[in-house]
């Protein structure tokens, strides 16, 4: 490998470059029309116009990334996050037009993105998974028959369509026909397909992923876990490492479990097994996103490792340059994602110009942003402005820290999640590290 | 009488799932924007028949441009 398109912009697209220049790689930048003034644009050694500014017709365009990466000489290319990260064809496309592909073989990405046969895949390596109704059932006999072996409580969920609509949660058997008929007419009128499964309902279940990496020699390694229980809608807003108060036992079957479901699938680079841990301690699968995290940096403040560094060692046919023994959890991070939302208005969008900008520093701060002072925070792409990670020796500190630094920190022009971030770390629960993935949908910030 | 509906935030017009003449009530979208890889609905104030669409599908509205006029 000599140079590397990044595919991607913003503040993951900073961070790739940071780490190509480490390892002395050129790198290309690409961009679209609506990010000629953007900072990943002027740091890459060479830079190439995408297209107009819909995500589609740029950073989403497989065509005019390979294009781009040909013009420019590239002869690898890193995907980042979001975009074309985790679309198999896309790491296809790299490989036939002769370009190192910094991520996982096609068919992992191919086996994690069906999220069903992900599940059944890692239900069959031991992996244990909700238990749920293999697939849709017919009706509410069938869903009676199915809920025997689900368990109560649990929760009827729309086959074609997600966002929680037309979910309904279920108690007892006896409520079941009612639920189902009333269900099956939600997600008829808002995915025009009325079929539903069953999964069982989890009581504030906590959201602990493990980090893996894996070499093309075979190794498979964990960097321990991180919490990420602070979420609303699926979107992640605080994370940790260690998980705070995680169970020595539950810690060792997560990890376990995780270096398995990499091994079945012959896994290579850096990847994230998601789990939902119980208060009884049992974890259960989620999904594996095939790519890096936003929240890497925490796992990096921990163990002391660049992951991105070793994404590209690994890409290029390196060993790992770890071994387990060696990689160790010291002290404690934490992140939050300061998003262009309202979080006074339900974490509406809020695009605009950032007038001002003030980002925090000083010991234990990293700063991890895509934009500047005068940047237009478009609405074509995802909110996340930047992201604040402090690590100290406990996590006591490290909360204590980032709470500074949100103090520190001033974004005029956008709304931003300041204030929410603020009052969850100011959260007595939070403090005290009891979290769970309903905190913020019950209002525990409002 | 006709009353505007107001985008309340800057997007792109994603789906327009009323049409002129439509019988709509309140809280039903009108029109969908998107921003920031989010759909949002903007919402019939009140009930009332559509009047007019002001915009079309991919089209950017600012925060508080007229989408589509009740009456």
């Amino acid at each position: 490998m000599r140079a590397v398109l990044v595919a991607n912009r913003g503040e993951i697209a900073r961070r790739v470059l940071r780490a190509c220049r480490r390892t002395g790689l050129a790198t290309v930048a690409v961009y679209s029309e609506a990010d000629r003034d953007a900072p990943h644009v002027r740091e890459a050694d060479q830079s190439v116009l995408l297209g107009p500014a819909p995500a589609r017709e740029s950073y989403l365009d497989v065509e005019r990334i390979l294009t781009a990466a040909h013009r420019s000489g590239a002869d690898a290319v890193h995907p980042g996050y979001g975009f074309l990260s985790e679309n198999w064809r896309f790491a296809e496309s790299c490989a036939r037009a002769g370009l190192t592909f910094v991520g996982p073989p096609v068919e992992a990405i191919r086996a994690m993105g069906d999220k069903a046969g992900a599940r059944r895949l890692m239900a069959a390596t031991g992996v244990p998974t909700v238990p749920g109704s293999p697939g849709p059932v017919a009706d509410a006999a069938a869903a009676e028959a199915a809920a025997g072996s689900v368990g109560f409580p649990l929760i009827l969920k729309a086959a074609g369509g997600g966002g929680g609509i037309g979910m309904a949660r279920v108690d007892q058997p006896a409520d079941l026909p009612v639920a189902f008929a009333t269900a099956t007419r939600r997600a008829q009128a808002a995915f025009g397909n009325g079929a539903l499964y069953l999964e069982r309902y989890l009581d504030r279940p906590r959201h602990v992923e493990v980090q893996v990496f894996a070499d093309s020699q075979g190794t498979v390694l964990h960097l321990h876990e991180r919490e990420c229980s602070v979420q609303r809608r699926h979107q992640k807003l605080i994370e940790e490492s260690p998980a705070p108060g995680l169970d020595p036992d539950t810690k060792r079957g997560l990890t376990e479990a995780a270096i398995a479901g990499a091994r079945a699938i012959g896994y290579v680079n850096a990847g994230t097994i998601e789990f939902l841990v119980d208060g009884a301690g049992r974890f259960y699968f989620i999904e594996m996103n095939t790519r890096i995290q936003v929240e890497h940096p925490v796992t990096e403040e921990v163990t002391g490792l660049d992951l991105v560094v070793e994404q590209l060692r690994v890409a290029g046919g390196e060993r790992l340059a770890w071994r387990q023994d060696d990689i160790v959890q010291r002290g404690a991070a934490v992140e939050t994602r300061v998003y262009a939302e309202d979080p006074e208005k339900n974490f509406l969008p809020s695009p605009g110009t950032i007038a001002r900008l003030d980002l925090p520093h000083g010991e234990g701060i990293r700063v991890e942003s895509g934009v500047e002072a005068g940047s237009v925070v478009s609405v074509h792409y995802d909110p996340l402005l930047f992201k604040l990670v402090a690590r100290g020796n406990g996590r006591d500190e490290a909360l204590a820290r980032m709470r500074a630094a949100l103090d520190a920190t001033a974004v005029e022009g956008v709304r931003t999640t300041i204030p929410f971030l603020k009052r969850a770390l100011d959260h007595p629960d939070v403090r005290r590290g009891a979290l769970h993935t309903q905190m913020v949908d019950q209002g525990a910030f409002r | 009488m006709p009353e505007p509906i107001k985008a309340h935030i800057t997007g792109v017009v994603f789906q327009i799932p009323a049409k002129t003449g439509d019988r709509v009530g309140a809280g039903d979208p009108v029109i969908v924007l998107e921003s920031m890889k989010m759909e949002i609905p903007v919402e019939a104030p009140r009930a009332g028949v559509v009047k007019e669409i002001n915009v079309q599908e991919g089209q950017t509205v600012q925060e508080g441009d007229t989408v589509a006029v009740l009456e």
